[in-house]
Order: C-alpha cells, then sequence, then structure tokens
C-alpha cells in the first residue's frame, strides 16, 4: 500500500514535469538503491549468465500487458508505433517518463498518431521504473526477444528489496 | 368528414408497417442478385458465395487489375467493398472515411464522408484502428466510427441523416464492427474486451436513430434479455440469473462480452446470430466461475431482443479466445436429416456445426490439427474438456504456460469463412501459431487497457508456416484439404460458381484456388498486406473481383515485427523471416476482371 501512494503521487507530480528527475530513487524496489541515480538510468538492469533481475522480468511482463498492443512484441514496434527496442536509446529516464505519464501525439503525413496518457494507470504506473529497465535492456541489446529467464531470488537483490517492501 | 378522417388515420398506420416491411422485403430481394454485393458477408446467411461463374476455374488464370484506388489512409484495411447498381461504397480505418465510387466511371468519385473524431479514441483502439465495413438500407448507408457514432448517410450524396453515440470511448468502448440492416432495424454491438467494458448489442430503429433495444452480454436477466424459463443453453432453460451466478460479487460490470464480430439473420426464423468475446480480464484467476455469458452464441428475435437460445463455447476463458466469428447459416445433411444449421469457426480451434433453430449442439470438432488446449468437446454438457497442462488458471497467476495452441489469436480470427452450397463445403482462412501465456493480477482504470496476461507467439510445431487456407465437411468435422500459407490467414475469403475460391494474403497476395483441391490457379500482389475480405460483383454484363489492402490490424502488430521463435521443447523452426519484409503500409482497392 504504501508503494502505491509513493506512485501515485509520482504520478501527479510527474504530470507537471518538474519532479520528473527525481523520480527514480523515489521508487522502492528498484536497483537505484543500489547504485547512483545516473549509473541506474543508464544501466536499470542487472543481467548475469543472460539471466535477468525481477524488474527487468517484471518489465517483460507489464510491457507485454499494457504496451504491446500498439509499441509490439518485444518492443518491435508495430504499424502504428514505433519499435521502443531503437526509440529507448535516444531517451532519457525523465523524457520517457514524461511521455508515459502525458501521452503523445504526432501528426504525420496524415497519418494520426496518439499515445494515450498513463498517469492514472496502476498496471503501467507502479511498475514503470521495471518496464524502463526491461526496455533499457532490449535498446542496450542486453536482452533479446522473447522472455528472458530469471535470477535465483536468492541471487537476485532487485526481487529481495521488492518483496522487502511489499 | 368523420370517415374521411378515420381513413387517414389508417392509411397512416398501413404506411408505417409497410414501410418496415419494405426495408426487410427490400434487402432480402437484393441479395438475391448476384450482380451486387449488398452486405459485407454477402447475405442474411453470411455465405460469402456468389452465383456468378464468368470468372471461373479455366480462365481465372488470365485475370488482370482493371483499375485501382487509394483511400489515403495508411493503418490497417479490414472489411470490404459493397455493391449497390453502378455504386461502390468503400470505408477506411480511422478516420473511416466512406467513398462512394462510379463504376461507370472506374471509380470516380460521386461523394466522400470524412467525419472529426477526437483522436483519443486512437489508443484506446486494440490492435489497430480498423473498421468493418459499411451496412446497407433503405436508401442509406450505415457506419459504425471509431468513437461508437452510428451514422446514417444517404446513399445518394452522402449527407447524415442522423446519427447515434453507441458508446463511451473514455471507458475504452470504440467501434470497429461493420452495422447490419434486418426488418425495419440496423443492429451494431461494441468492441472494447481489453477494457474491461460490458459488452452488449443494440437494434436502433432505421428511420431515426430511436433505440429499439439492448441486450448485454452479462448481467442480470433484464439487461441480457433473457427470459429464464423460455431461453434455452444447449435445450434447458437457463433459469433466473444465469449470468450473474458465475461472477463473483459485481466483476461483471467489468465482464467483456464485447460484441465486435459479424452478424446474421435468418428471416424464417427471425433470429439474429452473432457472439460475445472475451471475459474481463486475460488473468483467469482474477474472475472465478464460468463468467456468463462471454464466448457464446447468441440467437436474438429481431423484434424484440429476446435471446432464444444461446450456447457458451469457453466457459471461464484462460486464453483470450472470443467467440465473435461469423455464423454461417446453412442447410446441411447430418446423419440423413436435413437441418438448418448454423456452422462457426470459433477462435479456440473448434468448428460447431448447430441447429440453429433450437440451439442443439451437432457437430464440435478441431480444424486446425495443432489444437490441444483441449481434448474434445463433451457433447451432453457442450464444456471442452480441457487439457491441465494448458490451463492458465491452473497453473496460476505468476506462471507462464507453455505451447498453448492456438495462441490468442486464435485458429481464427475475425476474417470471414466462405461456404459453397455447390460443393457443400466451408473455405476457411486460418492462423496456425502457438503461444506462451502468463496471467497476472491488474486493476481497472477506466479507460486504461485491462489485460494481465503477457504472451508470446509462434508457428506451431512441427512446421514454420504461419497459416492454412482449408477446406472443411461441416456435417462431419473434417478437413477436406488444407494449403500451407507462410502467415496467418487475415482475409475473408469469398467462393463462387466458378468453382473458384478467393483470398487474401499477409504478403498482399491475392489468390484464387480450385474448390474440389486448392491448387492455387493465380495470384497478384497488390501493394500491402490484404486484411480485408474479397467480394465479387457484376457491372455491365462483366464480372469483376475487389479487394482492399492495407497490412494492419492485430496482425501489423505481431507479424510486422515477426514472432519470437519457437520456445525449447516444441521443435526446432527454421529461421522466421518478418512480415515488415514483404509488404509495407497503404490503403488501396484492387479491382480485378478477366480481359475481353
Amino acid at each position: 500500500m504504501r508503494f502505491r501512494m509513493t506512485t501515485l503521487s509520482l504520478a501527479g507530480a510527474a504530470m507537471m514535469t518538474v519532479a520528473a528527475t527525481i523520480c527514480g530513487p523515489l521508487l522502492p524496489g528498484t536497483a537505484a538503491a543500489q547504485s547512483g541515480d545516473a549509473d541506474w538510468e543508464k544501466e536499470p538492469y542487472i543481467i548475469r549468465d543472460g539471466k535477468v533481475d525481477y524488474g527487468t522480468y517484471n518489465g517483460f511482463r507489464r510491457y507485454h500487458s499494457s504496451c504491446h498492443v500498439c509499441h509490439g512484441p518485444d518492443a518491435m514496434g508495430s504499424s502504428y508505433a514505433p519499435a521502443l527496442k531503437d526509440s529507448m536509446k535516444n531517451l532519457t529516464y525523465s523524457e520517457f517518463l514524461e511521455v508515459v505519464v502525458n501521452g503523445r501525439q504526432a501528426r504525420n503525413g496524415g497519418q494520426d498518431s496518439v499515445m494515450p496518457a498513463f498517469a492514472e494507470a496502476e498496471d503501467v504506473m507502479l511498475y514503470i521504473d521495471h518496464i524502463y529497465a526491461y526496455l533499457k535492456a532490449r535498446s542496450d541489446d542486453k536482452v533479446g526477444r522473447g522472455r528472458p529467464e530469471r535470477l535465483e531470488p536468492e541471487e537476485d537483490p532487485v526481487f529481495k528489496e521488492w518483496k522487502a517492501n511489499q | 368528414m368523420q370517415r374521411f378522417r378515420l381513413l387517414g388515420a389508417l392509411t397512416a398506420v398501413a404506411l408505417t408497417a409497410s414501410s418496415a416491411a419494405l426495408a426487410n422485403d427490400e434487402l432480402l430481394k437484393m441479395q438475391e442478385n448476384a450482380s451486387d454485393w449488398v452486405m459485407p458477408l454477402g447475405n442474411y446467411s453470411s455465405t460469402r458465395y456468389s452465383e456468378l461463374d464468368q470468372i471461373n476455374k479455366e480462365n481465372v488464370g488470365d485475370l488482370q487489375v482493371a483499375w485501382t484506388f487509394s483511400t489515403g489512409v495508411l493503418r490497417g484495411h479490414e472489411g470490404g467493398p459493397l455493391v449497390i447498381g453502378d455504386v461502390m461504397y468503400i470505408h477506411t480505418p480511422f478516420p473511416n472515411k466512406v467513398f462512394a465510387l462510379d463504376l461507370k466511371d472506374n471509380g470516380r468519385i460521386i461523394w466522400k464522408y470524412e467525419p472529426r473524431q477526437d483522436p483519443n479514441v486512437i489508443p484506446v483502439m486494440c490492435c489497430d484502428t480498423v473498421n468493418r465495413g459499411v451496412a446497407y438500407g433503405d436508401g442509406t448507408i450505415f457506419l459504425h466510427q471509431a468513437d461508437t457514432t452510428l451514422v446514417a448517410l444517404d446513399a445518394a450524396t452522402g449527407e447524415v441523416k442522423w446519427s447515434k453515440k453507441n458508446g463511451d470511448p473514455g471507458k475504452g468502448e470504440t467501434g470497429t464492427m461493420a452495422p447490419m440492416v434486418a426488418g425495419d432495424k440496423v443492429i451494431i454491438g461494441i468492441s472494447g474486451g481489453e477494457f474491461g467494458i460490458q459488452g452488449h448489442l443494440t437494434a436502433y430503429n432505421m428511420s431515426d436513430g430511436s433505440i429499439a433495444w439492448r441486450g448485454y452480454s452479462q448481467g442480470p436477466d433484464d439487461m441480457l434479455l433473457v427470459d429464464p424459463e423460455q431461453t434455452t443453453h444447449l435445450g434447458e432453460p437457463i433459469g433466473t440469473d444465469s449470468s450473474l451466478k458465475t461472477w463473483e460479487g459485481d466483476q461483471w460490470k467489468l465482464g467483456g462480452g464485447a460484441t465486435w464480430g459479424w452478424l446474421s439473420y435468418d428471416p424464417e426464423l427471425n433470429l439474429v446470430y452473432y457472439g460475445s468475446g472475451n471475459p474481463g480480464t486475460w488473468n483467469p484467476v482474477q474472475r472465478p466461475g464460468d463468467n456468463r455469458w462471454s464466448m457464446t452464441i447468441f440467437a436474438r428475435d429481431l423484434d424484440t431482443g429476446m435471446t432464444k437460445w444461446l450456447y457458451q463455447m469457453t466457459p471461464h476463458d484462460e486464453w483470450d479466445y472470443d467467440g465473435v466469428n461469423e455464423m454461417i447459416l446453412a442447410d446441411l445433411e447430418i446423419d440423413g436429416q436435413q437441418r438448418k444449421t448454423l456452422v462457426h469457426f470459433d477462435r479456440n480451434g473448434f468448428g460447431y456445426t448447430m441447429d440453429r433453430e433450437t440451439g442443439e449442439l451437432l457437430v464440435a470438432e478441431k480444424y486446425d490439427p495443432a489444437v490441444n488446449w483441449a481434448t474434445h468437446v463433451d457433447m451432453e454438457t457442450g464444456r471442452p474438456e480441457v487439457v491441465a497442462q494448458y490451463s492458465t488458471h491452473q497453473n496460476g497467476a505468476d506462471v507462464n504456460s507453455e505451447g498453448i495452441c492456438p495462441a490468442a489469436l486464435g485458429s481464427k480470427d475475425q476474417q470471414p469463412a466462405a461456404y459453397s452450397p455447390k460443393t457443400g463445403l466451408f473455405y476457411v482462412p486460418t492462423n496456425h501459431v502457438c503461444m506462451d501465456y502468463e496471467p497476472f493480477e491488474v486493476s481497472y482504470t477506466a479507460g486504461q487497457p485491462f489485460v494481465g496476461a503477457t504472451l508470446s507467439m509462434y508457428p506451431a510445431p512441427g512446421g514454420d508456416h504461419l497459416g492454412n487456407f482449408i477446406a472443411w465437411d461441416a456435417t462431419k468435422g473434417e478437413i477436406v484439404w488444407s494449403k500451407e500459407e507462410p502467415f496467418s490467414v487475415w482475409s475473408g475469403a469469398l467462393a463462387t460458381a466458378g468453382d473458384v475460391v478467393f483470398y487474401g494474403t499477409l504478403e498482399g497476395y491475392l489468390k484464387a484456388v480450385d474448390t474440389m483441391s486448392g491448387e492455387e490457379l493465380y495470384s497478384f500482389k497488390t501493394p500491402s498486406g490484404i486484411i480485408g475480405n474479397v467480394n465479387t460483383f457484376e457491372h455491365d454484363g462483366k464480372q469483376y473481383v475487389a479487394v482492399l489492402s492495407g497490412i494492419g490490424g492485430w496482425a501489423g502488430i505481431g507479424l510486422a515485427a515477426g514472432l519470437t521463435e519457437s520456445t525449447e521443447g516444441l521443435g526446432a523452426v527454421g529461421a522466421y523471416q518478418s512480415l515488415a519484409n514483404y509488404t509495407n503500409l497503404g490503403g488501396q482497392l484492387t479491382v480485378f476482371a478477366v480481359p475481353n
């Protein structure tokens, strides 16, 4: 419950786009606590022997629940939304958060493209750092297509911290 | 004076009654005229069969493009053209343009309709911004726009006669399906199964757009429009609160059961047939119970909306096997007995043959040998025998169930099949795709996706093709022939008296095959992948075949990127090449003919 409140207030703050950069460390259950914010934003995942931490794994799941109907399986894009596997190479964490929270509209060549605002979607906002970690791992070519294998819980600091916060 | 007034009143009554009957008669007659193509599925029985035989097995190889037309829209183009006399009507995905094209002048634009819609509806449309077509009745073209506006357009001028709002996009309710005109009513369903909507079918009075009736897919009996004593499920009265008893608390309010497929109508029985979609959230653990009446075939009275019978194919769905695919009405001989049947190729991989008068289940067999989630359908109870290994509920939330066939796309999605009374066979475009499925907890927020599962899809084991085009014997439940396709066949089929059956492919080919053998007789690559439905018509003594190209839809999500390779244990699969290497976006109509 504590977790939910943190994130919802975060969503409100990010809507005004001022607090976006301080969001990462506020979220419990991410790798942010293990390292500095800048380091986390650059590499928000832990991968050992091809196995990913809980955050990256959960990001894979949540992405494929809420995002993939437009952005395609494994962040490969669709016939009407960009491949985040590519666009995440050019987005900072705060820019990413800004788009997810507020949505985005674009008109190109007479074709409207609309990304909805997810500020009020718990299934997205509660796990936004996990989704970020997964997409970052995809765009860094650290995670391939399909379901990533998970680190054993006892070897996974992200999972341990996540569990402690539930 | 007194007498005159009375006479006037009588005439008025007679006129109202007869104009209702007229609209019905008009379409009943028009559907018999093979020169026209008056409704999306060809006729009220949804057979997608044409008596035209000028283009036939012998000469179809000489088919050439007669003329083309760009819709100017890039997204997925489902559905197909209508042809009435000298005019063709085509529609587009969002922004939902409608064009009336002059067949006397190679498709000159007679009128164009383009509504202004709030673009915020775009992201609440699952799987692209498709639209499956318009309906004609009484000099009017009816369109269900993305934002759920049902609009009546003057067929001659394109002017708006009336428009009504059928739902609320703010809650994720959208419009994708083609309406159907029957009697004095225009009937339409609602999309939004991935947003926790409460599905319904609504009949509007054609004259002014007032609501005649609305029947929901789940809820209390008065919302369902059922009679606990009279409405039957496999011959048994359904009893009171048949839906409420199968949901926990008020979960039925987010129960899904979207009604986004096709409509059929039997004028003699006066029944409208259609199916309902997946129950709300793809996580079955979160919604215990049978979740009635999602995944259900409905037979409703056209005049009152009252349900005569229904049949739930997939109780407590655990795989997203929407029950919305077309209901084909055919009269077939089964076990030596002539029956009025309804034939339905469900997403769950079973081909059902039912008695459309009584709702009796006659045949339920797999129409893709890959189907493995259930061993068979119990013909007494109508329930599928679910295989525990593939039960995403029994395996539980946060567990990845592997190797389930078919994938959520279904062995077949909405792309309608064809039935030829000449061969007695059904021609079915299918998907040959399997999946891993992991459900997990989700919460409901109005207007936000309410999915709660992640899945990956890949070709069925033992091959690397993703689709088959098959001929099916619905009296026995057997595949007669099957033709492999590299990608899912996502285009509606057309069978003709010329002994050919047409369909489109995701790479963009329009193909013609022999109705008896499946042998390919013709193929032509159109500019974009085909997810539209093929039709045929005759103009000025010449037969034409027409189809919309324009890759997109659900196929455009999964397949534009290419599917993931098969997971270990399912057999090695060759390198899978992405559809993006074969085709690109672009809405275009292509009209074919055999040169003189």
